[in-house]
């Protein structure tokens, strides 16, 4: 406990010494387009295939699940739409964000740290954790939204690829009118603010790990495990509390 | 003209560096030398201010470092060059990106200034070809070259090195040893070199500071040292086969001598 709220003060205070005005506006511009590049835009593909493959998946499994003729065939798409729309896009989709780009920052910033380029820059006097973190806090908060509408056309297309399969019992047809059936805005706006809010706790924890390491390469290692683990795990609660703000 | 003036330091109640003042001069390279763990990474990064020491004073050119607050001391900084043990080159930037770096940041210039002291300084330490390449690309001893001219883009008055040779061959060492030395004759700067090498210390050693588990032994210069009566000093520089010959054949010719005159 003890240890946990240690770590919760080094965490404040790293991220009031990232979180100021930078230094050179320029070099924080230049440092801003190479994080949005690295981080975001190489995520995309991986983005595009797994909300194609899921949104496949999710259309198929409902389509079994629901076999009662009962229930009117465009439910299917219906749901497909409310899964992805409030939860896959956003919150599953930044967990998985947060093993690929968590791990990426937090072992960046420790290399940068065991191999003494971040007390390089501060002997240079400049602000090494606003110069590496703020871009990339910014650079996601700005990057995973775009991400995450990617993964909302993405996952529905997969569903609607997976209507045309017979043996299924969708029809493209049904499954269009499920779509747009009962569409409510507020939900693609849902989807989006936390994603934002995502972005800055994957950004700012994986930072931390990072920022902290102590050691050599073993550490820097461990760091972007610790930081995955704990960046999903703020997620999952991040998820419960906006879920309960915003929709209840 | 750095001086410090009795700096502790502990961790843990373990004390590291145990009251130690010095001085170091203007124009020359000064070393810190001593045996691994004897405290001089520790020394260099709390006259630097990575570290700030229990007591003592750090003195640059008067100006008092441990009652300096973060906007002071980071001012004080842009006066500061220093050349890492693992030289710290930004592996994500080019050699020539990371000479311009420091400029960048803080210099007022044009971006066609900023690049053409640069390759100055690039030209200065003999690396004008390498600036497109990554440090991954580049041998130890050019990224050393590199540090360098890293280290002296803003023309600092204060340059700090840990270690300079570590990782490289002797003739490289040399060349390195002779560039730094070079450099702070031309630029006067005040240069403070943490080393266990002896070859450095017979090439550069313009102020020798010898620190034996955080005490100062002994404090004098490249024609002193070997001279020298104290016994841990002894110790510590004829550890090396090399040295105990030199030493031995010096006695010699010396004994020789005095058998003639008499
Ligand atoms: N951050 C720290 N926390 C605790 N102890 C430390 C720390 N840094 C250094 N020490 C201890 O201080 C002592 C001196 O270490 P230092 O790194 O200054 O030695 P050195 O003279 O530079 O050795 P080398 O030649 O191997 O680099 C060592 O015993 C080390 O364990
Ligand atoms: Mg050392």
């Amino acid at each position: 406990m003890n240890k946990a709220l240690h770590k919760l003060g080094e965490y404040v205070l790293l991220m009031q010494k990232a979180i100021t005005i930078p230094d050179r506006w320029s070099m924080f511009f230049k440092q801003l387009l190479k994080e949005i590049y690295k981080l975001g835009f190489d995520s995309l593909w991986i983005v595009i295939i797994i909300s194609i493959f899921i949104g496949t998946v999710i259309a198929i499994q409902i389509s079994l699940n629901i076999s009662s003729p009962l229930i009117p065939k465009f439910t299917i798409g219906y749901t497909t739409r409310e899964i992805i729309l409030l939860e896959f896009s956003s919150s599953i989709m930044c967990l998985i964000l947060a093993g690929k780009i968590g791990s990426n920052i937090a072992s960046e910033i420790g290399t940068m740290r065991v191999t003494e380029q971040i007390d390089a820059m501060e002997i240079m006097g400049v602000n090494s954790a606003n110069f590496l973190i703020l871009p990339k806090i910014v650079g996601l908060m700005v990057f995973i939204p775009v991400l995450v509408i990617f993964s909302m056309f993405t996952g529905i297309l997969g569903g609607i690829a997976a209507s045309y399969s017979t043996g299924t019992g969708m029809t493209p047809a049904s499954f269009e009118y499920g779509l747009q059936f009962y569409f409510n805005q507020f939900y693609v706006w849902y989807s989006i603010i936390k994603s934002v809010i995502y972005a800055f706790i994957i950004a700012s924890i994986a930072s931390y790990y990072g920022y902290n390491v102590k050691g050599g390469a073993l550490e820097v290692g461990k760091a972007s495990t610790d930081a995955v683990v704990m960046s999903s795990i703020m997620i999952l609660l991040a998820d419960v509390i906006l879920t309960d703000l915003m929709l209840t | 003209m750095i001086t410090i003036n009795n700096i502790i330091k502990s961790f843990e109640g373990r004390t590291v560096l145990k009251n130690i003042s010095a001085e170091f001069e203007e124009g020359k390279t000064n070393l810190i030398i001593g045996r691994s763990g004897s405290g001089k990474t520790v020394l260099i990064k709390n006259i630097i201010g990575l570290m700030r020491p229990d007591s003592g004073e750090i003195l640059y050119d008067g100006r008092d470092l441990t009652s300096m607050n973060k906007s002071e001391l980071n001012m004080l900084r842009r006066e500061m060059g220093m050349l890492f043990q693992g030289s710290a080159l930004f592996d994500s930037m080019t050699v020539l990106e990371n000479v311009m770096f420091p400029l960048d940041m803080f210099s007022k210039k044009t971006y066609k200034e900023r690049r053409k002291r640069a390759e100055f300084c690039l030209e200065r330490v003999n690396l004008s070809d390498a600036g497109d390449l990554y440090p991954s690309e580049i041998s130890g001893g050019m990224m050393k070259r590199a540090a360098i001219a890293r280290a002296i883009a803003l023309n600092p008055k204060y340059l700090f090195c840990d270690e300079p040779n570590s990782g490289l061959d002797p003739k490289t060492s040399l060349l390195i040893d002779d560039l730094i030395h070079d450099i702070t004759v031309e630029y006067k700067m005040t240069t403070v070199i943490n080393t266990h090498d002896m070859n450095s210390v017979m090439n550069i050693g313009d102020n020798i500071i010898f620190i034996k588990e955080g005490v100062k032994e002994w404090q004098g210069n490249k024609n002193e040292v070997i001279s020298s009566d104290n016994k841990a000093l002894n110790d510590f520089i004829f550890a090396s086969d090399l040295f105990r010959k030199v030493k031995e054949v010096e006695e010699e010719e010396l004994k020789a001598k005095e058998h003639k005159t008499i």
